[in-house]
Formats: C-alpha cells, sequence, structure tokens
C-alpha cells in the first residue's frame, strides 16, 4: 500500500481537529496508508513572518525531522504547506542541513492539491442541496500556487452549488500577528469579508485554511450571523459520507 | 508586542477606519482602477510575458546602473541639458533654489513629480521666497488644501466631485458653484493657464531617463507636464537615481505596463520625449534644460542585491490599487511620501527600518501588491526581510537603522515561542491546557482583547488533532 506523510498544522491541531482527521480519512479511502508522526507542532510561519528567523528555524528543524522517509508530506492549509515548500529552503540557507530541507520541502503538498494533482479522486455527493461560498486563502493562491484544485473537487460534487465572493481573492484581514499587531484594520478587512460572504446567499463558506477560518468565524460569530464556516476537508468527507 | 514604534501607523490608520467617506471614496476609486486594469490584460500569459520582459529590463539597467548613469550624464550633456547630482534632498533644493535665483526666477509650475515631494520642494521654495506652483489636476486641488499626495498616480484621490466642488467654490475666486466634472476641470485650467504663461521656470519628474540618447521620459494625461516643461525659459527636471534604461528599446515595453497598470490605460494622452533645450532654428521650447539625480538613500538599496529590487519600481500604483490595507485607510496614514505597499518597503529603507517599523508590519502579507507589480518587485519578502532587519543587526547588512526596532518583549516572546514548539512534550502540555481550559481564558487577556474587538473568542476543541491519533494509534511511523 502507498504511503504518506500527514502534517496536521497547530491550528487545525488546536482548533479544527475534525478538519485533520477528515482529511486523513479522505486520504486512506483513497487507499493510502496515513503516516501521521507524533509530534508536530508548528511549522514556524508566525516567527519567520515577523524576521525571528533563528526562533523559526528551530522549530522547523524539528518538524522536518519527523519526516525522513521520502514520501509526500500533505499538510490541510495552503497556508502551511506555503511556508514549507517555498520558505523553508530560504530560511535553511547556508545552513548544514539545507539539502535535507530542500528534499523535505520538495515532498510537501496541501491536501487538496495532492487529492487532485496526484490522486485525481472522483467525489460522489450524497448530501442535500447545499449553497456554499468559497474563500481562497491569500497564501493558498498566491504563495503556495494552488490553481483551482479545490474549486474543482467542489465542482465534483452534484448538489453543492458555488457563490462566489464578491471579492474572493481579497485577503480576510488573518494575517497571522497581522491581526493583533493591527487590530483596527485586520478587524475592517475581516468584517468586509463576513459581509460579503453574506451576501453570497451561502449557508456555509469554505476554505483550505485555519487561519482565514478562525477569523471570519468569530467575525460572522461576532455579528451573530446563521453563516458559519467549515475546513474543505471536513466539508467534502460529509458529503461523500451518509450521516 | 505594542511598542511605541508601531503605534504611527495603527493609530493613523485607525483614525481613517472612522472616516466613512473616506473609506467610500478609496473602495470606489480602487475597485474602478482593479477593473480598468484588468481590462488591459485579459490574457493572463501576454501578462506574464510583458511583465517579464519589463523586469529583465529594469534589472539589467540596475545591473549596469552606475555605468549608465555616467552615459545618461555624458548624452544629456551632448544634448545641452545641464546634469547635476544630490545625495541628499537638502543638497537637491539647494541646487534648485540656486538654479531659479541666478536667473531671478520667482514662480515655479510645477507638472507632477514625486521625487519633488521627497525632497518638500514646495516648502522650502516657499520659505525661500519662490512659488511653487502645482499644475496636475490632482496636485493642484491638494495644493489648494495644503495637503500632501494620498496616492503616487491620483495625489487627489481620496477627495470626491462633491468634496472637490465644494472646495473650489471656495478658494477660487471668482469661482461658482458647480458638481460638473467638466465645469470644474475647465475652472482648474483657466486659473493655471495664466501660471504657465506667466512662470519663469517648469519643473518635471522623469519616468524614464534614456542612457544612450540622453532623452527624458515623461508620461502624462493632463498636458501640464507639456506646459511646465516648454513655455517657461527654465526646465528642471528631478528623478531618482535609478530611473536610469539603457536604450530607447527599453522604454516601449515599461512605457506599455506603466499606463496599463497604473490608470488601465493602453496609452496615455501626452508622452513627452525631451531632449534639450531650443534649438537654434526652433520657435518654442525652454532655453535651458536641467537634471537633477537624487540619490536620497537608493546607493544604500542599491548595494543590496536583494533589496535591490526595491529601485526597479516605476512608480504605477498598482501595488497601492490592490492593497487591502491601503484601500481601507488612504495614502495619508502611512504619514510617508510614498504610501501603500511600494511605500511600506522604501520609506523604512531611507528614514532607518527602526522608526518606520511601524509599516513593515502594517501588512497581513497576503501578497497582492506582488502579484500585480509589474516588475516583480517581492514587496512581501521585502517587507519580511525588513522586519528581520528592524529587529536584527546582521554585521553584514546594509540597512539604514538595522536592529534599532529591537524590543526586549518581543524577543522574549519569540524566545519562549520557540522553547515550546521545539519541544514536542512541552508542546503537548501547552494544547493540553488549551484544550482542557477551553474559553476559561478572559477575553481581555493579552493579545486576544485585540483579536475579540471584531470577533468571538476563539476556542480550542476539547482534544486536538494530535492527542486524537495518539489514541488511535497505529499511524505513528
Amino acid at each position: 500500500m502507498r504511503e504518506v506523510y500527514f502534517y496536521g498544522t497547530c491550528l487545525v491541531d488546536l482548533f479544527f481537529p475534525d478538519a485533520g482527521m477528515a482529511g486523513i480519512q479522505l486520504l486512506r479511502e483513497a487507499g493510502l496508508k496515513v503516516i501521521f508522526p507524533d509530534g508536530q507542532t508548528c511549522c514556524g510561519q508566525p516567527a519567520f513572518n515577523c524576521g525571528y528567523w533563528e526562533e523559526a528555524r528551530e522549530v522547523a528543524r524539528a518538524q522536518v525531522a519527523l519526516f525522513p522517509r521520502d514520501l509526500p508530506v500533505i499538510l490541510p492549509s495552503g497556508s502551511c504547506a506555503g511556508m514549507m515548500k517555498n520558505h523553508y529552503p530560504e530560511l535553511f540557507h547556508g545552513q548544514p542541513d539545507e539539502a535535507q530541507v530542500r528534499a523535505f520541502s520538495g515532498r510537501v503538498y496541501e491536501l487538496t492539491q495532492f487529492l487532485v494533482d496526484v490522486l485525481q479522486v472522483q467525489l460522489k455527493d450524497l448530501g442535500e442541496p447545499v449553497k456554499v461560498t468559497w474563500h481562497s486563502s491569500c497564501h493558498a493562491v498566491r504563495d503556495l500556487g494552488l490553481k483551482g484544485q479545490p474549486q474543482a473537487l467542489l465542482g465534483q460534487l452534484a448538489h453543492v452549488e458555488l457563490a462566489p465572493l464578491a471579492r474572493e481573492h481579497e485577503c480576510c484581514g488573518f494575517g497571522g500577528t497581522f491581526s493583533v499587531r493591527q487590530p483596527e484594520i485586520s478587524g475592517a478587512m475581516s468584517c468586509d469579508k463576513a459581509a460579503d460572504a453574506e451576501a453570497t446567499g451561502a449557508s456555509v463558506l469554505l476554505s483550505t485554511d485555519g487561519g482565514c477560518l478562525l477569523n471570519v468565524n468569530g467575525t460572522l460569530e461576532a455579528k451573530r450571523s446563521p453563516l458559519r464556516v467549515q475546513h474543505i476537508a471536513e466539508f467534502l468527507w460529509e458529503r461523500t459520507h451518509a450521516r | 508586542m505594542h511598542a511605541e514604534r508601531e503605534i504611527l501607523f495603527r493609530e493613523s490608520a485607525a483614525a481613517a477606519l472612522l472616516d466613512p467617506q473616506l473609506r467610500a471614496n478609496f473602495r470606489r476609486a480602487m475597485d474602478g482602477l482593479i477593473s480598468k486594469r484588468q481590462a488591459q490584460f485579459p490574457d493572463p500569459r501576454d501578462l506574464q510575458e510583458l511583465r517579464d520582459l519589463s523586469t529583465a529590463i529594469r534589472s539589467r539597467s540596475l545591473l549596469r546602473l552606475p555605468e549608465l548613469l555616467e552615459q545618461l550624464e555624458a548624452s544629456c550633456t551632448k544634448n545641452g541639458i545641464q546634469v547635476h547630482w544630490a545625495e541628499t534632498c537638502e543638497q537637491a533644493n539647494a541646487l534648485i533654489l540656486g538654479l531659479l535665483r541666478t536667473r531671478g526666477a520667482k514662480t515655479l509650475v510645477k507638472g507632477k513629480s514625486m521625487v519633488s515631494e521627497e525632497m518638500h520642494l514646495n516648502a522650502f521654495l516657499e520659505a525661500n521666497g519662490v512659488e511653487a506652483i502645482e499644475s496636475d489636476l490632482g496636485e493642484y486641488i491638494i495644493q489648494l488644501d495644503g495637503e500632501t499626495p494620498s496616492h503616487i498616480i491620483m495625489p487627489a484621490i481620496h477627495k470626491n466631485k462633491d468634496q472637490i466642488a465644494r472646495q473650489f467654490s471656495q478658494k477660487i475666486k471668482d469661482a461658482k458653484y458647480t458638481e460638473d466634472v467638466d465645469e470644474l476641470t475647465a475652472m482648474a485650467r483657466k486659473v493655471l493657464r495664466q501660471k504657465f504663461l506667466e512662470a519663469d521656470a517648469g519643473l518635471s519628474g522623469v519616468n524614464f531617463a534614456v542612457a544612450e540618447t540622453g532623452t527624458l521620459c515623461l508620461v502624462e494625461n493632463e498636458g501640464n507636464g507639456r506646459m511646465s516643461t516648454h513655455v517657461p525659459p527654465l526646465h528642471i527636471a528631478v528623478m531618482g537615481l535609478e530611473k536610469v534604461v539603457a536604450d530607447l528599446e527599453s522604454v516601449a515595453p515599461l512605457y506599455a505596463i506603466l499606463t496599463r497598470s497604473a490608470t488601465g490605460q493602453a496609452v496615455s494622452t501626452y508622452f513627452n520625449l525631451i531632449t534639450g533645450p531650443r534649438g537654434a532654428d526652433e520657435k518654442d521650447g525652454p532655453q535651458e534644460v536641467h537634471l537633477v539625480i537624487l540619490d536620497n538613500g537608493r546607493s544604500r538599496i542599491y548595494a543590496d542585491p536583494e533589496l535591490r529590487a526595491t529601485l526597479r519600481c516605476i512608480r504605477c500604483g498598482a501595488c497601492m490599487n490592490h492593497c487591502p490595507v491601503y484601500t481601507r485607510v488612504g495614502g495619508h496614514a502611512y504619514e510617508a511620501v510614498y504610501p501603500g505597499p511600494i511605500g511600506k518597503i522604501l520609506t523604512p529603507q531611507m528614514e532607518g527600518v527602526g522608526v518606520r517599523h511601524d509599516l513593515v508590519h502594517g501588512s497581513s502579507l497576503c501578497g497582492a501588491c506582488g502579484e500585480v507589480c509589474p516588475v516583480e518587485i517581492p514587496i512581501p519578502e521585502i517587507l519580511v526581510r525588513l522586519r528581520r532587519e528592524a529587529t536584527h543587526s546582521d554585521p553584514g547588512s546594509n540597512v539604514a537603522g538595522k536592529g534599532t526596532g529591537r524590543l526586549a518583549a518581543e524577543d522574549w516572546t519569540w524566545r519562549l515561542w520557540a522553547a515550546v514548539l521545539k519541544r514536542p512534550a512541552l508542546y503537548r502540555l501547552a494544547t493540553w491546557f488549551a484544550t482542557r481550559l477551553g474559553d476559561a481564558l478572559p477575553a481581555g487577556a493579552p493579545l486576544l482583547r485585540d483579536w475579540t474587538r471584531t470577533r468571538t473568542k476563539p476556542v480550542p476543541a476539547r482534544r486536538s488533532l494530535s492527542e486524537r491519533m495518539r489514541s488511535e494509534g497505529g499511524s505513528h511511523d
């Protein structure tokens, strides 16, 4: 049986474990043995983005060590996948373990990317008709380079109607430490995103990224909106399995 | 993590967010500019080809910068354009004042120039008895109110038509109140036409300076650039030293991508190629043309191979038009000559990365700026680099004010963060507490307080993914 690694990411670990479980189940259902190494924490992006590269490197190095075998590493996050794939080589430039890290980076995939590009999964929708909207995470699209894989998966679901956001590619205002360093601007962006999402008439907003989901969900809850958010992995799993 | 140094942008941005008129003006204007640009680039492959070419031209020009600047000086001199070098804004201002004084010039009519804003030339001239009149419509509008540009291409974009109508009726002599755009434009035109005819000197910026031919290229839409450079007897052009390109062939692609990226125009209404003063057999044009080439920190930026990309900028403003932060707070909130994403990387490099640490953290790193930049400046990456420079003193670094934004509290936060996250046992303990405490943390706790201004408190799951996978067993390597 083909084996893959799964990297949960800190936000999914702590806030969206169901999404992580769903991602693992989707991979298992595609016939893969999923290895979830114990001891994984965070990809190191917060410190990296704030300029604290030594600290980011220490944490990143501990992650890389957990994935020694030449197997794909799959993440339920475009932002963390972008960090591990594109920024680890930069972070470890000139370090003694640069080659090892580069090899690791070359094996990193975001979940929907792997489901579509590598596994070419075919999904069968078992759910009731539902209208959803899609928030494309900035890092998933602009940093990692996701090109419509999540939408392709949603397109396979016969009873799911996708209502696009007015400004699909505009940042939701999360931005990691940005949300607490610049709470006013971040809050304004989040409120606009929540309003755009409500205007679609969808009942659920989906995304690949826990940061965006946490942010938009908190904003929607604060305005007592009936609109809910869900990680795409969890949504796909639910739609393809009768409850 | 909130330091004094971060208060500046955060506070002015927070104030701007409370102005619904301002927010509406920017949103409307930026949405318009985004769709106009989009219409100019229907095929993403064509766009990418033009971006690659433009990036290559600008990179190559910078690679040969010292040589091209020498060539530019020689070619200009041959054409009768007198070249002056200024290391600082003070030197540039003094140079220009000197040129004006020796010719007895009392009034200066200006085409649009961001470098002159960088020099705070108008205030300097005014203090020295020279009247500087802005002739670009947007610049004219803000000069009436004593404001600075809120956008590098559209300096008065923070105002809407009604605000300008009120302003004109109050500030222009004998003006009647009208909200008709054509009438408003005609009013300004009437005032300015007289100024062009009376001015002792004209000043302009430079979009591209061609080393091979000594040509100064000026892109504009109103004809005020041509009037400022053509009618008065003395023309002074100012440029940052990065604006040079090798040959005329380099100009065409840059011009094509500049106007499309900036205002969504395939071509601008005017494109001036200035090659020298009035010839013996010519009936018009200035008697003297001078070019002032300003450094103001650029050679320091140039010396760093990564940061050098900052100097590729052709000042189109597309990064601001697409920036979710700029769109909401407008240009004045940055309290810098160059606002928006390019300003966030340029200003700290010019003024010191410690004192303008506020700017480099005023970004969600969404990457919209880098995505649209016609010369592919990796603005998000440079922001991260400058955040690093602000708090670390790398001996190999040449960045102004490096390490001066360092705070003990922030250092300790990241050290603690790393100490926990590189040790699975500590992380496990921390998440165990987080999941068991659930939402026991008060919303007023540090960081949470800021998060919960517009959001509910994030509540950790009862059991983390790691915990669930551990109890499932068998999935480990």
